[in-house]
């Protein structure tokens, strides 16, 4: 199968990479980590994005969310174009667009939980929302809590603060990079819940890297990468399916 | 073990670089100090030991000890006694050597010498070996005199010039007769030298036909120790006493030594302060390496390395740092000793020229102190180090600072603090002699329960900060937190600037009461316009007091003369003054009594009362220096001060005992009270004499306070060197905290923090950790130039705790900047973090 353009679809676009490379180095030693690569970010759509190591994933991810330079091409989130964004537009938009989901958490020991969660709103100097945070407390079990610090907590409950963390500013989209890499299985199929929950009822678009095929299947579309082209791409797919679609291009072994 | 810890100093170049600049420059200053004060001192000796080429043997009066009733005095060196000492057998020559103040004026009137190195004496005969002249002939009579090249050179003045002269007031005009060099010590110095023929010598020194010092050149073949035995037979051994030149070099060389020495334990005490605040910033980097490294030092423990093999490797860890810093440190060292003697002679006081001198004492003790001071902060991580389970090295969570409770930590800096607080408290109302002893138990009780007590203190205090934090956001709150995250190491960092801080603070406190309180004492007991003095503290002659009472608008007007005195078969030394007008000069505190001073009346301070349990009216008897008696009458008691103090008397009693009579100051009281015109009239009447200070009330409090200033700056000056060492403990705890955080800035950068808020939130932790170390530093500064002062004014009446607040606002401000400065490095460092691969870094 071949790369399959998202054009003609009807639901508005949340972030788009079109033609998008990232090339590191000069000569002999230049490695191209994306080949022009072109995918939509639809609204209300979960995917996840697979490959294996080295194949791209990450460096898309981070290309798309502002983390990261790229070589040429042109990122779209929203209205807005990255490429011709200066460091601190970037930090502006990352902070008013944009939510993130790391493997190591990332919270900060020194705030409670609650603090933590309405971290991007203190930075951008905004109040939270009431309602609606008390919406996104609630909905991942954390309301008890919310006066704890970070080593007070489980690696799930960390995760979960995290995970209300993006969600509490309403941003546009949010990026997970291998959510529930740190966490045992069930608190991973939990806080993959709570994303799929917040897709379908808050209509929230989230992207997520993973390499385990049960977590994709959380999400409502999988797109595949190797050698830094997206190489499939699976609607409504289930852990068996995403299994049996990595089998077909196992040339270099599976996953990190 | 070796090999794996040189390749952790190696993995850690960066994170080591603060600590090696820290020891290193204990290290320099400690070091400088050495090689300056060698090389001065041996520059001295060497030059010293020139000036006694001449001399084989020297012969100088014995002092006659105070006895019964009799005042002491040198015993007299006469005419006689020379040419007995010249027909010794062996002796080829005998020098009567005659020597005093004398003050010689450049062509602008402005003294030529320093007011200490402006000195007089004889030449002898028509040709004196000391004194090889360059040009012109030997002085003769009164009208003649002799300059040394260097300050004819200086001043200006050549063969046949007139020149103007003071010894002890009156002004001299003599010409000049030639010019000659010298090895002379304080000439080579940068002072000068005048030499007069022996009569004129010795009436202006008020020598009256005899010498200060007789020198005997021994004939070829005799040797010196010979010329002493024949001089010590044919001479009165109760009279004189004599020494080969050989002995006087030793002497001398010991006595430049002596004072060298103390100069160099006064720096050293300065750069120990700098090495003990760069053992905080040691200590901090190594618990931090021990912590980041716990997983790596478990997997040696593990693989069956013993505990005292880990503490060893961070032990040889600590050496090969202090090694570094200790020969770096030496170099500077070098480097600040040459600085130091080009920088004293820039300021024209020309030292003595010589080699730079690095003794092998020098460059042992710099690496010695390097490695030492490094390995014995590093000791405490060690050991740290060493109790790391093995089982650490399987557990994958993080290793955290030590969480360890404080309350251990916490109840010991209370009770060093209470102790420390407490004994300062009690001596604080002990008597000042008594009262040091324990008042220094409790400064050092206190200091340690302090620095103890700091991580406890740092939340309260730093908490205080945060209404002023909450004004920069999220950065504010963000660097609050972060402040007091790992209490410890804060605590440490603020510590070190706190030392600094402290003792400039108890100095300027300190020395501002002291000053305010001089002042006082002089403005208050002082009803003179002026004080008439000698530029460098020697006597005048009664000449100025009686050229001053002439002139014209001088409504009153008293010398100041000293005497030594007996009274009940001990010393005392009494100031005579004019008895008619002294009432009108002074303003002093009558307790008793009246204040009346004429033939046998004289006042008498309140100390010498008690002492000898006078009251009004009392009678004792005073044996003056010319062997007679006189029976005084007490008129009255007042309260002495550090001015004017002791037995008052009329100079018309006094006087006629003196064979020579001289005033330390005279206090003037003119009509139209002190003006510039006034001012004129009394200069002009001396002869515009530059060694002669004409001060108002408000030159006297200028001069005092220039001292102080002086002193201060001194102060300030090698104080600054710790507070440097201080700043970099800042930059070092911030660099570190910025590295071990680099995933969490990188997660507020991916999550929207801009880099200004980043740099903001590492500056402001900055600010907060040197306004904690400020605080307390000012606050405990402030306590101990109370305690002292407390101390002190049991000796001064007058003695008032002034706080210079100008000053204290501007220690905090500049704590405050220290903190800035500390923060840019490191706060450029995390606002250009990699937030990829910071998030990534596990």
């Amino acid at each position: 199968m071949t790369t399959t353009p998202t054009a003609g679809t009807a639901t508005a676009v949340a972030a788009r990479a079109t033609e998008l490379s990232k090339i590191y180095g000069q000569g002999e030693t230049r490695v191209v980590a994306l080949d022009r690569v072109s995918v939509d970010f639809r609204q209300a759509e979960f995917t996840a994005i697979m490959g294996p190591s080295g194949s791209g994933k990450s460096t898309l991810m981070h290309c798309v969310a502002g983390l990261d330079t790229f070589s040429s091409g042109s990122v779209r989130i929203g209205d807005t174009e990255l490429g011709s964004l200066k460091d601190k537009q970037l930090t502006k938009l990352r902070r008013d667009k944009i939510g993130f989901i790391f493997q190591a958490f990332n919270l900060l020991p020194t705030l409670t939980a609650l603090e933590n969660i309405t971290l991007p709103m203190d930075i951008a100097g905004r109040k939270p929302d009431k309602a609606w945070l008390d919406q996104v407390i609630s909905m991942v079990g954390l309301s008890g809590r919310l006066s704890h610090r970070p080593s007070q907590l489980s690696g799930g409950q960390q995760q979960r603060v995290a995970v209300a963390r993006a969600l509490a500013s309403k941003p546009e989209i949010i990026f997970g990079d291998e959510p529930t890499g740190n966490l045992d299985s069930r608190s991973g199929a939990e806080v993959l819940g709570f994303l799929r929950n917040s897709v379908r009822e808050l209509g929230q678009t989230v992207v997520m890297v993973t390499h385990d095929p049960v977590a994709a299947a959380y999400a409502d579309r999988v797109i595949f990468l190797a050698d830094g082209r997206i190489v499939d791409e699976l609607y409504g797919p289930t852990a068996d399916s995403v299994l049996d679609t990595m089998k077909q291009f196992d040339a270099k072994g599976r996953t990190s | 073990m070796f090999r794996t810890a040189l390749r952790n100093v190696l993995a850690h170049k960066a994170r080591l670089l603060m600590t090696v600049l820290a020891v290193m420059l204990g290290v320099a200053f400690v070091s400088g100090t050495l090689v300056f004060t060698n090389t001065i001192s041996d520059a001295y000796q060497n030059s010293s030991a020139k000036g006694f080429d001449h001399v084989d043997v020297a012969v100088v009066p014995k002092y006659q000890d105070s006895e019964g009733d009799k005042v002491g005095k040198p015993a007299d060196l006469t005419q006689a006694t020379l040419d007995k000492a010249a027909k010794v057998p062996g002796a080829a020559s005998a020098t009567g050597v005659v020597s005093g103040f004398t003050a010689v004026a450049d062509k602008h009137g402005k003294l030529a010498g320093g007011n200490w190195q402006s000195a007089g004496g004889n030449y002898w005969g028509t040709k004196d070996a000391r004194y090889p002249l360059t040009s012109g002939h030997a002085p003769h009579g009164a009208n003649e005199v002799l300059l040394d090249a260097k300050t004819a050179q200086r001043a200006g003045y050549k063969v046949g010039d007139t020149v103007r002269l003071s010894v002890d007031g009156p002004v001299l005009t003599p010409t000049v007769a030639g010019i000659f060099t010298t090895d002379d010590g304080n000439v080579t110095a940068g002072g000068s030298l005048a030499l007069f023929d022996t009569p004129t010598a010795q009436k202006l020194f008020g020598k009256h036909g005899t010498y200060d010092e007789i020198d005997v050149k021994a004939k070829p073949g005799t040797g010196q120790a010979a010329l002493k035995e024949a001089l010590d037979a044919a001479l009165p051994a109760h009279q004189v006493k004599t020494t080969t030149g050989r002995q006087l070099a030793d002497d001398q060389a010991k006595t430049i030594a002596d004072s060298m020495s103390g100069l160099k334990q006064g720096l050293l005490v300065f750069a120990g302060i700098a090495l003990f605040v760069g053992t905080f910033i040691i200590a901090n980097t190594f618990t931090m390496l021990v912590a980041q490294r716990t997983k790596e030092l478990a997997l040696m423990r593990a693989v069956g390395a013993s505990r005292r093999q880990v503490t060893r490797s961070v032990l040889i860890e600590a050496f090969v740092v202090g090694a570094i810093a200790g020969v770096a440190g030496l170099v500077a060292g070098i480097g600040i000793g040459a600085g130091l003697r080009a920088l004293v002679g820039s300021f024209g006081a020309s030292m003595p020229d010589g080699p730079l001198v690095i003794s092998p004492g020098t460059v042992v003790a710099a690496l010695a102190v390097g490695i030492l001071i490094t390995m014995l902060a590093a000791w405490l991580p060690g050991r740290r180090a060493a109790k790391i389970p093995p089982v650490a090295a399987m557990n994958s969570v993080h290793a955290t600072a030590t969480t360890k409770s404080l309350v251990l930590r916490n109840t010991i800096g209370a009770l060093f603090t209470a102790a420390g607080a407490a004994v300062i408290v009690a001596a604080t109302s002990m008597d000042a002699s008594s009262g040091e002893a324990p008042m220094g138990l409790g400064a050092v009780l206190l200091i340690i329960g302090v620095f103890v007590l700091t991580p406890l203190l740092s939340r309260p205090l730093i908490a205080a900060a945060a209404p002023l934090l909450r004004a920069f956001g999220v950065s504010g709150k963000l660097a609050r937190q972060n402040s007091v995250r790992n209490p410890r190491r804060t605590a440490a960092t603020a510590s070190a600037l706190m030392i600094g801080l402290t003792l400039i603070t108890g100095m300027t406190v300190m020395a501002g009461s002291l000053q305010s309180s001089i002042d006082k004492m002089a403005a208050s007991a002082i009803r003179a316009d002026y004080v008439v003095s000698m530029a460098n503290g020697s006597p005048l002659s009664p000449d100025v007091a009686k050229k001053i009472a002439a002139t014209d608008g001088v409504s009153a007007s008293s010398p100041l003369r000293n005497a030594e005195t007996r009274i009940d078969g001990t010393t005392e030394y009494v100031t005579g003054v004019d008895g008619a007008s002294i009432a009108e000069l002074t303003d002093l505190k009558v307790d008793r009594g009246s204040f009346t001073i004429g033939g046998d009346r004289v006042v008498v301070d309140k100390v010498r009362a008690e002492e000898y349990g006078w009251k009004t009216g009392s009678r004792f008897t005073a044996h003056f220096e010319d062997g007679k008696a006189q029976t005084l009458t007490v008129a009255g008691i007042y309260d002495g001060n550090d001015m004017i103090r002791g037995i008052m008397l009329d100079n018309k009693v006094l006087t006629p005992h003196l064979s020579r009579p001289t005033d330390m100051q005279v206090m003037v009281k003119t009509a139209n009270g002190a003006s510039t015109a006034t001012k004129d009239r009394l200069t002009s009447a001396l002869g515009t004499n530059p060694a002669i200070k004409i001060q108002d009330k408000k030159d006297i409090s200028n001069d005092i306070a220039q001292m102080f200033t002086m002193m201060l700056n001194m102060v300030y000056g090698l104080l600054g060197m710790a507070v440097i060492v201080a700043v970099l403990g800042v930059i070092n705890t911030l660099a570190m905290s910025v590295f071990e955080r680099s995933q969490e800035i990188g997660m507020l950068r991916a999550i929207g923090l801009d880099r200004r808020s980043v740099k903001r939130m590492v500056r402001l932790e900055s600010l907060v950790i040197s306004l904690f170390g400020g605080v307390l530093g000012i606050g405990l500064g402030v306590f101990f130039g109370w305690a002292a002062g407390e101390l002190l004014g049991t000796k001064m009446p007058t003695y008032e705790l002034v706080l210079p607040w100008g000053r204290l606002v501007l220690f905090l401000a500049l704590a405050g900047v220290v903190g800035i400065l500390a923060a840019l490095w490191p706060a450029r460092r995390a606002a250009r973090l990699n937030m990829l691969t910071a998030i990534k870094a596990e």
